[in-house]
């Protein structure tokens, strides 16, 4: 019931918005995509992956890259970078879990390979390196389905579809035998094992699904930006940006990553516009500020807003734990 | 390209490699015995630099003269850290420890943003430009005395842990938790002092390496992650293997740098990373666990 209501909000929102907040708005979808797509894996199945811009960044230079080189549109190009993604993920799943590699070492080793791709890519040419790669521009006034070239109204459907799609596939997924096999891999590994859950196979499951719903968030990302640059998209602080969110909102509920993208980006927002009337703009006041937000839910919320919320309200959600 | 050439890199090499492992030293103490992996190691190690620049800049004290003062604090600051927002989190999920201390990497290198900006800041002492001439190979003064400080600064954290009641207690405690407990150890404050430890060990290397390359906030994450990387190449928990690891990773990014590019000498740091992780997790010099 709540559910429909924000669902028809969101629907009619851009009736109503500004431009300004409706960027505002896709970029609170995009998060509230890219986390739950972190969320699947790590929240789901108790992987940490501090390396998730690694398929960000080559989703992105996927499909840019064949738009930009061949003129191929971004739907045929999703494919190529989905599976690309899902090729990078099953190699770090299939390396890790094989060598029996988990929790920090896990995670060092997502670091290890989204930072060999950043200095990698730095050093493509084919790619534009250093440089940049830069898409050609989008004609704002005509919709041009094809190769998603269209007035920022249709970046916001597209984001809002992405977003609800992946809700509900994780809604699906949490309540799927892979939910819950990877709910007890999560909880106790050697437990969940011992009752013949094949462990790696369910791992290998939640790396695949996470790095391809990434891969569609980079794509986005290629062709609503139009510019890509190595340093930027590979870099540790886009992996902590994309995880904030969810770590934010809640690790491993549904509505964790939504909430936490909502309450990140619009604090962010707010304080920009804050500052600004105020004519200080100091770089790095608001990552402070978000080191700060961070460091306080994990002190006094450690599961997160939306459990202790629900809680509040009294809804009962199964994602919780 | 000559052999002398190559010869000075691998020299210039090693001793930068010290310093880096005296850093790594610090990581691999903390996370030996609290077994909590600090994220924000190089933003501590950055945070040293400046403190090195400031006093500089302020009194024209040499790095080397502010050496103990700053490591002082930084154990004060170390001890206060760890038992004022750490302790708590030592028995939660390993995640929750993650964002902990990313949380606080995040506010150290922002702040250094917000207080001094992005520009590049140096410390001019005359000794930069001079060297000792040895056998045709040429050791710059500032990178041997750096190094030397790093290895005098390892070699008393090493006898402190071999030979002193407190510096077995950590070991006690690093070895098995609730024995140390039973035996009427008191943890919480020996951890506040094994991260007290850790962060003096950042605090040498960053005054030793602010005489060797400029500090800007930006180079936090680059020094989190070279740290990660000598003490999981050397074994994590392992002495002498950070420091090993340190020369290792000085050496193989000195020489990417001759012979490749030096925008490409990290590269091989994490190509390395990725070996060592796959095939010998416990690392070059560590012990199966």
């Amino acid at each position: 019931m709540l559910l429909a209501a924000l669902a028809a909000l969101l629907v009619a929102f851009p009736l109503f918005a500004g431009s300004y907040a409706l960027s505002v708005a896709t970029l609170i979808l995009y998060f509230a995509y890219t986390g739950q797509a972190w969320n699947v894996m790590t929240g789901f199945a108790g992987q940490l992956s501090l390396g998730h811009s690694l398929y960000v960044g080559v989703g992105a230079y996927a499909a840019g890259a064949l738009f930009y080189h061949y003129g191929i549109g971004p739907w045929a190009g999703l494919w190529i970078a989905i599976l690309l993604c899902v090729l990078m993920g099953a190699i770090i799943g299939f390396l890790a879990f094989r060598f029996g590699i988990s929790g920090v070492y896990f995670a060092l080793l997502t670091i290890a390979f989204a930072e060999f791709a950043r200095i990698g890519f730095d050093h493509l040419d084919w790619l534009g390196g250093p440089g940049g790669m830069f898409l050609k521009v989008a004609q704002r006034d005509q919709i041009d389905l094809l190769n998603f070239r269209g007035p920022p109204v249709m970046y916001y459907y597209a984001m809002l579809a992405f977003a609800g799609g992946a809700f509900a596939l994780c809604a699906w997924l949490l309540r799927s035998r892979a939910g819950y096999y990877w709910q007890a891999i999560r909880e106790d590994e050697e437990a969940a094992r011992s009752l013949g859950i094949d462990a790696f196979r369910w791992k290998m499951l939640a790396v695949a699904i996470s790095s391809a719903m990434t891969a569609v968030s980079g794509v986005f990302f290629a062709f609503y930006y139009n510019n890509l640059f190595p340093e930027q998209i590979f870099s540790i602080n886009r992996s902590i940006e994309l995880i904030l969110g969810p770590v934010i909102g809640g690790l491993g509920t549904l509505f964790g990553p939504i909430l936490g993208a909502a309450v990140l980006t619009l604090l962010s927002d707010g304080l920009t516009e804050l500052l600004a009337a105020l004519g200080w703009e100091i770089p790095g006041f608001k990552q402070v500020f978000y080191g700060v937000v961070l460091l306080l839910v994990v002190m006094f919320l450690p599961n997160g807003i939306w459990p202790a919320l629900a809680k509040r309200l009294g809804i009962d959600d199964a994602s919780n734990r | 390209m000559t052999w002398d050439l190559v010869a000075n890199v691998v020299v210039a090499g090693v001793l930068t490699g010290l310093v880096y492992g005296l850093m790594a030293l610090g990581l691999s103490v903390i996370f030996g015995v609290v077994r909590v992996v600090n994220f924000a190691h190089g933003e501590m190690m950055t945070i040293a630099m400046y403190s090195a620049v400031l006093i500089f800049a302020a009194l024209k004290l040499d790095p080397f003269l502010v050496l103990l003062p700053v490591a002082g604090a930084f154990f004060v600051f170390g001890y206060v850290l760890q038992t004022g927002v750490i302790n708590p989190f030592i028995t939660r999920p390993e995640h929750t420890q993650f964002m902990l201390l990313i949380a606080v990497a995040i506010i150290m290198t922002n702040a250094l943003l917000m207080l001094f900006g992005p520009e590049a800041r140096s410390v001019q002492v005359d000794y930069q430009l001079e060297s000792f001439e040895l056998g045709g190979v040429l050791l710059d003064k500032a990178r041997l005395y750096a190094a030397s400080a790093a290895v005098v600064a390892a070699v008393l954290l090493f006898a402190f842990f071999r030979f002193t009641l407190t510096g077995k207690s950590i070991r006690a405690c690093a070895d098995n938790y609730l024995g140390a407990r039973i035996v009427g150890l008191n943890v919480k404050h020996l951890y506040g002092l094994t991260f007290g430890l850790g962060a003096a060990c950042v605090a040498v290397a960053g005054c030793a390496m602010v005489l060797l390359v400029d500090v800007t906030p930006s180079l936090g994450p680059y020094y989190t992650l070279l740290a990660f990387v000598i003490v999981i190449v050397g074994g994590l928990g392992s002495m002498t293997g950070a420091l090993l690891g340190g020369v290792l990773i000085g050496v193989s990014e000195a020489l990417a740098g001759l012979f490749i590019a030096p925008s490409a000498k990290s590269m091989f740091s994490f190509g390395l990373l990725i070996l060592v992780l796959l095939l010998r997790p416990q690392g070059l010099f560590g012990k199966r666990s």
